[in-house]
């Protein structure tokens, strides 16, 4: 009986420490979405983001600097989206698309030189051997939870709430649901609306290569091509399934991370079908995409959006009115 | 010693590729009187206003307020002297509580403490005697309510000098009454009002004085007292202009137009038309009254085979249409003037020529088996803008280049062209200036006088008024009330409007 248990909550320990770079990703395109402006190009920040991690952490030796590095990688590449979606009032899903294609090119071509290397400096694992010692549910649930955990998934811990409070409770917060859902409103008082979307698409940006890094600093440290293997596109349905609230798309992320790892962990469980048969494994790996793509679907439809919940300038550039209004 | 003048733009002159919107305008308002800016759409109210505001900088010209020359590059600058606009489109985010859009301007800190901005707005609420529930969603709020807002948001930020652009046309007649007893009570506070119009009643009711504005230059500054409306209509017009339209009394026929409770739903998936049954005969004009957003546009689409209905039958000459294609309200000649002109009366990038056969493509002359007949259609199009007035210098000029005037002309010339049944027109002179206005009114009575069925959809209560055989209110999807176009029951009208229908009823 102990052992089943321990064996469900290491697997969803290991679920939610999979979904945390999900949670950064995912939080950060709700920031930018909420502000109005809708990168695709998660995917491609994610993966500038994991490998300028992963470069700078080599170089340095010290896997903070690595972070902010990631950080910044791909805030500067969700500048790009930013200049041609809200300067030059481009298509924003087709800007985004490209950025990811750019993202992905971009590491293929300088992160050759990084494929070998093993030992590159990890962010730290938190080990708590208390948990062990606390009564009842102490060595079957909260040591496989909490036990030994990367200190990116307490970052993502408090993440969720940070990003509630900055967008509900915070004037920075108001601006930005303000120049998402009515910038002409913003406008008229004299904010910035332009201003605005810059801020908050680069705070995306920062958010994904934070998500990148991460996965390359600690989720699973090392460095490949296409690394981030579709995460990226998750976060972007991850939005709408949480209708662009920072609890539900935790909620998501963690949801999502587990799905994405089971079938890792439940190849070991003999009288599951999987062990046995690694065909069926590969449906349990399609579940993600087949959401994503549901979810993207279900978006495009402006019934539905308005339905959901989103964002009302949501993809549409902002002209100050001509004349009259 | 304090200014006499709150406000004095002198010699203000701006344009715009292609247009002089104001040429050396002067505009003086005293303090603490409620100055009406009237004229046509495209007079350039609005024009010199945002230039008060503070979103456009003049060409020429200089601003002072209160005595002091003023330069503003930003709304924020504008504001800070004092200045707030209560735009025609609320600037309200609608998603936000009535709290977050009145402090969205202000300096408060960082934090925003719901507790404690529900406290401020209260007091501010309180203080200026109109009443609003701090934490409620403007989605939520009626548009008397937003409007409310609206003004208590520029209070809270300061103003002194409050601009009012067309605030009473969304309002019912009894919300307007409300409006004007508030503006009355603020002047009596000091504050100075700026009321932009182009309602004549209104504006002589209540202004102290008026500047008219007629094609970008003032054509009179007067006191209201010392005014009629005729002259008035002359000073905004440049022509006397008849208010009331001759229309023989209606001989309806049999029913064209039918509707058995029929129910839909919005675009959100809510129920928008419950149940609703009408019928509008042939040589009638129906007129439907009601504040927006109250199910017209869904009523309209329904119609025309745009919207899908949840229950209920729709027939035209004894047709069910329901559920079925536009093309079948097409084929049952169903004529449809849509609110929007640009985005679904006409193609904005196709020639004149495309739009105008648009409807007509699809049968003999213009097609010969698969072909269009190019030389056809022209000549089609050649004898619809001549006929019916469209200002433009080819038929291959591509549509987004009318006026709204013209384009509305073209979208008639197109539906009426083809001999309608039926018309569903909604809100067909919006934004259209007082001759193009006449046009479309004329060319709705002479097609009622030629046995079609209209069904007018109008938020002008004028309007319908003077166009409409028979009224009917609309009001959260639902007929409530009947009434002939009397303008003594416009009170009445109004009530129904406001969903007040026991009140009316008693």
């Amino acid at each position: 009986m102990d052992e089943t248990l321990i064996f469900i909550f290491t697997i969803i320990g290991a679920g939610l420490r999979t979904g945390t770079p999900l949670l950064f990703a995912t939080s950060g395109a709700l920031i930018n979405e909420r502000a109005g402006v809708l990168n695709l190009g998660v995917e491609g920040m994610m993966l500038v983001g994991a490998l300028g991690g992963f470069a700078i952490s080599y170089a340095t030796g010290n896997p903070w600097l690595g972070v902010a590095g990631g950080m910044l990688a791909g805030g500067i590449l969700s500048i790009l989206h930013g200049f041609v979606s809200i300067s030059l009032r481009g298509d924003q899903v087709v800007s985004g698309l490209a950025l990811v294609f750019m993202g992905r090119g971009i590491t293929s071509v300088f992160g050759s030189r990084y494929v070998e290397i093993r030992d590159v400096p990890r962010l730290p694992t938190i080990e708590l051997p208390f948990m062990k010692s606390i009564p009842v549910i102490g060595e079957s649930i909260l040591d496989p939870l909490f036990g030994s955990q990367n200190i990116v998934f307490y970052i993502g811990l408090l993440t969720v709430p940070a990003v509630w409070f900055l967008i509900n409770r915070t004037r920075p917060g108001l601006y930005m649901r303000a120049v998402g859902d009515y910038p002409a409103a913003a406008d008229s008082v004299g904010i910035n609306v332009l201003g605005q979307r810059y801020l908050w698409v680069f705070v995306g940006g920062l958010f994904a290569g934070l998500a990148g890094a991460s996965l390359s600093l600690a989720i699973t440290p090392l460095w490949i091509e296409d690394l981030t293997a579709g995460q990226g596109w998750i976060a972007v349905g991850l939005v709408i399934f949480a209708s662009w609230n920072p609890w539900r798309a935790a909620l998501g992320a963690y949801i999502f991370g587990a799905l994405r790892r089971m079938p890792l962990d439940l190849q070991a469980v003999a009288w599951l079908p999987f062990a046995s048969n690694p065909i069926l494994g590969v449906w349990l790996d399609m579940i993600p995409y087949l959401f994503t793509i549901l979810a993207l679907v279900i978006s495009s439809r402006e019934a539905t959006r308005q339905r959901l919940g989103a964002p009302l300038a949501l993809g549409q550039p902002y002209v100050r009115g001509e004349r009259g209004l | 010693m304090t200014a006499e003048y709150a406000v004095q733009m002198r010699g203000i002159t701006k344009r715009f590729p292609g247009v002089v919107a104001n040429d050396n305008v002067s505009f003086e308002v005293k303090r603490g009187e409620i100055h009406a800016l009237l004229g046509e759409n495209g007079a350039g109210k609005s024009t010199l206003m945002n230039m008060l505001g503070g979103l456009y900088r003049p060409d020429q010209g200089e601003i002072t307020i209160n005595g002091e020359a003023v330069y503003f590059s930003s709304p924020r600058d504008a504001i800070k002297k004092g200045i707030g606009m209560v735009h025609q489109h609320f600037m309200l985010v609608p998603t936000q509580t009535v709290a977050e859009n009145m402090v969205i301007g202000a300096s408060t800190g960082f934090w925003l403490s719901p507790k404690k901005l529900y406290a401020d707005i209260a007091a501010v609420s309180e203080r200026y005697n109109l009443p609003i529930a701090p934490d409620a969603k403007i989605w939520q709020l009626s548009v008397g309510e937003q409007q409310r807002v609206e003004i208590l948001k520029t209070l809270y930020l300061g103003a002194k000098i409050l601009i009012m652009d067309e605030p009473t046309a969304v309002l019912t007649p009894q919300e307007v009454e409300k409006m004007f007893v508030t503006l009355r009570e603020m002047t009596k506070n000091g504050h100075t009002i700026i009321f932009i119009s182009h309602k004549l009643d209104e504006v002589l009711s209540i202004a102290d004085r008026i500047t008219v504005l007629q094609k970008g230059k003032v054509s009179a500054n007067v006191a209201a007292k010392d005014v009629n409306k005729a002259e008035l209509a002359k000073l905004m017009v440049g022509r006397e202009v008849l208010f009331r339209i001759d229309k023989e009394a209606a001989k309806p026929k049999d029913d064209v137009l039918v509707l058995k409770n029929v129910s839909a739903n919005n675009d959100r998936g809510l129920p928008a038309l419950r149940s609703l049954s009408l019928n509008v005969r042939a040589g009638e004009i129906v007129g439907i009254a009601g504040v927006s957003g109250n199910g017209q546009h869904e009523l309209a689409e329904t119609l025309t085979g745009l919207r899908h209905v949840t229950d209920g039958v729709i027939e035209i000459n004894n047709t069910g249409i329901q559920n079925q294609p536009p093309l079948a309200a097409i084929d049952q000649k169903v004529a449809h003037i849509p609110a929007d002109r640009n985005g679904m009366g006409s193609a904005p990038t196709l020639s004149l020529s495309d739009n105008l056969i648009m409807k007509s493509y699809r049968a003999a002359p213009v097609r010969k088996g698969w072909r269009l007949l190019n030389a056809v259609a022209r000549n089609t199009s050649e004898d619809l803008i001549k006929q019916y007035n469209v200002a433009t210098p080819s038929i291959d000029v591509e549509a987004r280049l009318l006026s709204g005037g013209n384009l509305q002309k073209l979208i008639l010339a197109r539906e009426i062209s083809a001999e309608p049944t039926s018309i569903v027109a909604v809100t067909p002179t919006r934004g259209l200036d007082v001759g193009a206005t006449e046009a479309v009114h004329q060319r709705l009575i002479s097609e009622r006088d030629r046995g079609a069925a209209v069904l007018l959809i109008s938020e002008d209560l004028d309007e319908l008024l003077s166009l409409s055989d028979r009224i009917l209110v609309m009001y959260e999807g639902q007929i409530v009330g009947e009434l002939p176009p009397d303008e003594d029951r416009i009170d009445e009208i109004g009530l129904l409007m406001a969903g007040g229908v026991q009140e009316a009823q008693a």
